[in-house]
């Protein structure tokens, strides 16, 4: 069996800040960090690595520095790893990135049939979850988005049997291979790499894919070119003009406090009043 | 109505072509993907009818309503409540093979609908389900897809959607506009549009579309449906009050504050993330960007800074009410009403306000 991952890199959004005065992102001395959901995809691929003996074959498209996404998951356990980095993919929104990670499985696949993709729920930086189904499409592979659980695998009928997150509940679904899982936080617990595996990982040759290696003849596909969407303004949130009506006593005791503020609320707020619904008998306990 | 427009062919035009291509200008119309699953419409979904109407007014244009699903007769009545919330027409697609959510048929019928009928917008709600599909078609229709968004407008220079979404980590917002493709696909957060009020009166058509699936041709199959347990999990977007603590409230146990207001009101609690990552209450609290978006008539704010990730998440409440040790702290910027000062105090004392309240209205009846 042959598992293939699509990780990203992205910039630790915890970190990153914004200018107060020119509304810019200060990207300065922000890290770069494997997106926290590709792992959770990673480890589930090599948890069906360490059952079924399974290739795992890590996939990034992203400049070059992006190789240190890839040595992250080839200590943690791929056998191999492929960066997509070409000039002519920047700019790339998900139409456009999902045609260039779907080329370049198709390449992969020529030479080792891949069986199933993982990727991410979403991405920390793009956060659309739009890239797997997209790649699914591409590829025309069985999509299976918020998997929760991966219930068993059946190798020889090529059948896979999940669970999906879907609105009220979980979705029990039965698919065949090959396929695209989009996994959930939470799935799984990701290891920790051994020594051995980050000294083999830093001496691992990767594979470097531009575009011809890709076989991505057309140009206005990939990149800014082959993006329909196009950001026209990045802005601060509105601040409002309102500032909270400070509630004041002559006591400035909690409990007139709270008295006057109730007051206010029922008596300019109808629907406020009307909503106060207790599920308690008011039977003096609560207070 | 029987007329069906020609379809132009869905070519992406150059992409810095300044006048939008001719083909283009045949997409007509905005839609809205009613989500209905289990017997059931999700909410988002007049949600999107409510925004969509303004859309269409905007661009003097018809609103539709699309509906998939099995051949029972409630999916057909809920075209009649999709053209009270303010749909022209409603497209209905029923078909076994149409029962559960499945990405693959969902999609073939969907996709089909767009190009017989060319729609300029297509709306969808951004949860699982529209996520899930809306990445699947727009890719197959090769159109631009902007997902997660928190507003909407149309560029009255070129009639196109302007799409706004928080980025870098809810610091920032973005507008995102898809140039020479249609339709213009968005994924919008349950709860960020209000509800329109439904209008029992409002007439409007129904096209039926033949689906032409056959159940043996679809892979993925559907073994079994397990349903939350509502007993125990929140349903904070769509409370009417909710109780929310943060950081403030710095120990688990001072969190029994909160959950005693909020059972005097009937409300549900909510908390900021810091409250989740320490493991006081579930994850399904989470009230922000990376959590829920909710919109009660009142959310209690006690001991929440009012950073821009949480305020994305609740600023649209009706009435926001604050208490805060900290005078200056963001969250008096956008709450309504204000108490400074300490909400170990603060709290039991409003819990014992509301509860004389109470019992006055009740010795009232
Ligand atoms: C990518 C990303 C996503 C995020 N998503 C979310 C999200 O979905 N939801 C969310 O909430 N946050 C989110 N955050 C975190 C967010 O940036 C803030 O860190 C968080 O909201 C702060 O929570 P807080 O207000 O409870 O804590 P703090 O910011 O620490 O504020 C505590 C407040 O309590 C007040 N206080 C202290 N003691 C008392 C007292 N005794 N009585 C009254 N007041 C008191 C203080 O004055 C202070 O204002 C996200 C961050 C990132 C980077
Ligand atoms: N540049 C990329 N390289 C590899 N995988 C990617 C890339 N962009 C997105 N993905 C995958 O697609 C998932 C969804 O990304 P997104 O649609 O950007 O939220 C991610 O979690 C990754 O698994």
């Amino acid at each position: 069996m042959h598992i293939l991952v699509c990780i990203k890199q992205v910039p630790d959004s915890a970190q990153i800040r914004v200018h107060p005065v020119t509304n810019t992102i200060m990207r300065q001395g922000v890290p770069a960090i494997v997106n926290p959901y590709d792992l959770y995809a990673l480890e589930e691929a090599l948890r069906l690595k360490d059952r079924y003996r399974a290739r795992v074959t890590a996939l990034c498209m992203g400049p070059p520095q992006a190789e240190a996404a890839l040595r992250k998951a080839l200590a943690f356990g791929a056998d191999e790893a492929i960066l997509l980095t070409d000039r002519v993919f920047a700019g790339a929104d998900t139409l456009a990135t999902s045609y260039a990670l779907s080329a370049a499985i198709r390449q992969v696949h020529q030479d080792l049939p891949v069986d199933l993709v993982f990727a991410g729920k979403q991405t920390i930086d793009g956060d659309t979850a739009q890239v797997g189904p997209g790649i699914a499409a591409r590829l025309d592979m069985q999509l299976l988005t918020y998997v929760s659980k991966i219930v068993s695998l059946d190798l020889a009928a090529r059948e896979i049997v999940v669970h999906r997150r879907s609105e009220g509940g979980v979705q029990v679904l039965k698919t065949r291979m090959p396929a695209l899982i989009t996994v959930l936080e939470g799935i799984n617990e990701m290891r920790f790499a051994s020594l051995a595996d980050m000294f083999r990982a830093e001496r691992h040759r990767l594979t470097t894919w531009n575009k011809d290696d890709a076989h991505i003849e057309d140009v206005t596909k990939v990149g800014l070119k082959g993006s329909p969407t196009a950001v026209s303004k990045v802005f601060a949130p509105t601040p409002t003009n309102r500032r909270a009506e400070i509630i004041e006593t002559q006591s400035g005791q909690p409990v007139d406090l709270a008295a006057t503020l109730v007051a206010k609320l029922l008596a300019r707020h109808p629907d406020v009043a009307l909503a106060i619904n207790p599920s308690l008998e008011l039977d003096g306990r609560s207070s | 109505m029987t007329a069906t427009p020609q379809a132009p062919t869905p070519r992406p035009a150059g992409r810095r072509a300044q006048k939008l291509d001719e083909r283009l200008a045949g997409y007509k119309g905005v839609w809205v993907f009613v989500e209905y699953e289990r017997g059931q419409v999700h909410p988002v979904s007049w949600e999107l009818l409510g925004e969509g109407r303004k859309l269409a007014d905007a661009l003097k244009v018809e609103l539709a309503a699309v509906l998939l699903g099995p051949p029972d007769g409630a999916v057909r009545g809920f075209c009649d409540q999709a053209i009270h919330h303010g749909a022209d027409l409603c497209y209905l697609a029923c078909h076994p093979v149409l029962g559960d959510y499945r990405n693959a048929p969902y999609t073939t019928v969907l996709t089909d609908l767009v190009n017989r009928y060319c729609p300029e917008i297509l709306l969808l709600g951004a949860t699982t389900l529209g996520r899930d599909l809306a990445g699947s078609v727009a890719t197959t229709l090769k159109t631009g897809l902007t997902a997660d968004c928190t507003g909407l407008a149309i560029d009255p220079e070129n009639r196109g959607l302007a799409a706004t979404r928080p980025t870098f980590g809810g610091s920032l917002l973005c507008t995102i506009v898809t140039l020479n493709y249609r339709p213009q696909m968005a994924t919008i957060r349950p709860r960020v549009m209000a509800t329109p009020v439904a209008d029992a009166k409002r007439t409007g058509r129904v096209i039926e579309h033949a689906v032409a699936l056959i159940e043996d041709s679809i892979i993925t199959k559907v073994l079994e449906f397990i349903p939350d347990d509502h007993a125990a999990e929140a349903n904070l977007p769509f409370a009417d009050i909710i109780v929310s603590g943060g950081r403030g409230m710095k120990r688990q146990e001072n969190f029994r504050l909160i959950q005693d207001l909020a059972r005097v009101l009937g409300a549900e609690v909510g908390a900021s993330r810091p409250v989740i990552q320490a493991g006081w209450v579930g994850a399904d609290r989470q009230v922000g960007q990376s959590g829920k978006t909710v919109r009660p008539r009142l959310y209690i704010a006690a001991g929440i800074s009012g950073a821009v990730q949480h305020r994305v998440g609740m600023d649209k409440s009706d009435v926001i009410v604050a208490i805060n040790e900290d005078a200056n702290a963001p969250i008096f910027d956008f709450a309504h009403y204000g108490i400074v000062g300490n909400a170990m105090t603060i709290l039991p004392a409003l819990t014992q306000a509301f509860t004389e309240h109470l019992r006055a209205r009740k010795q009232a009846c």
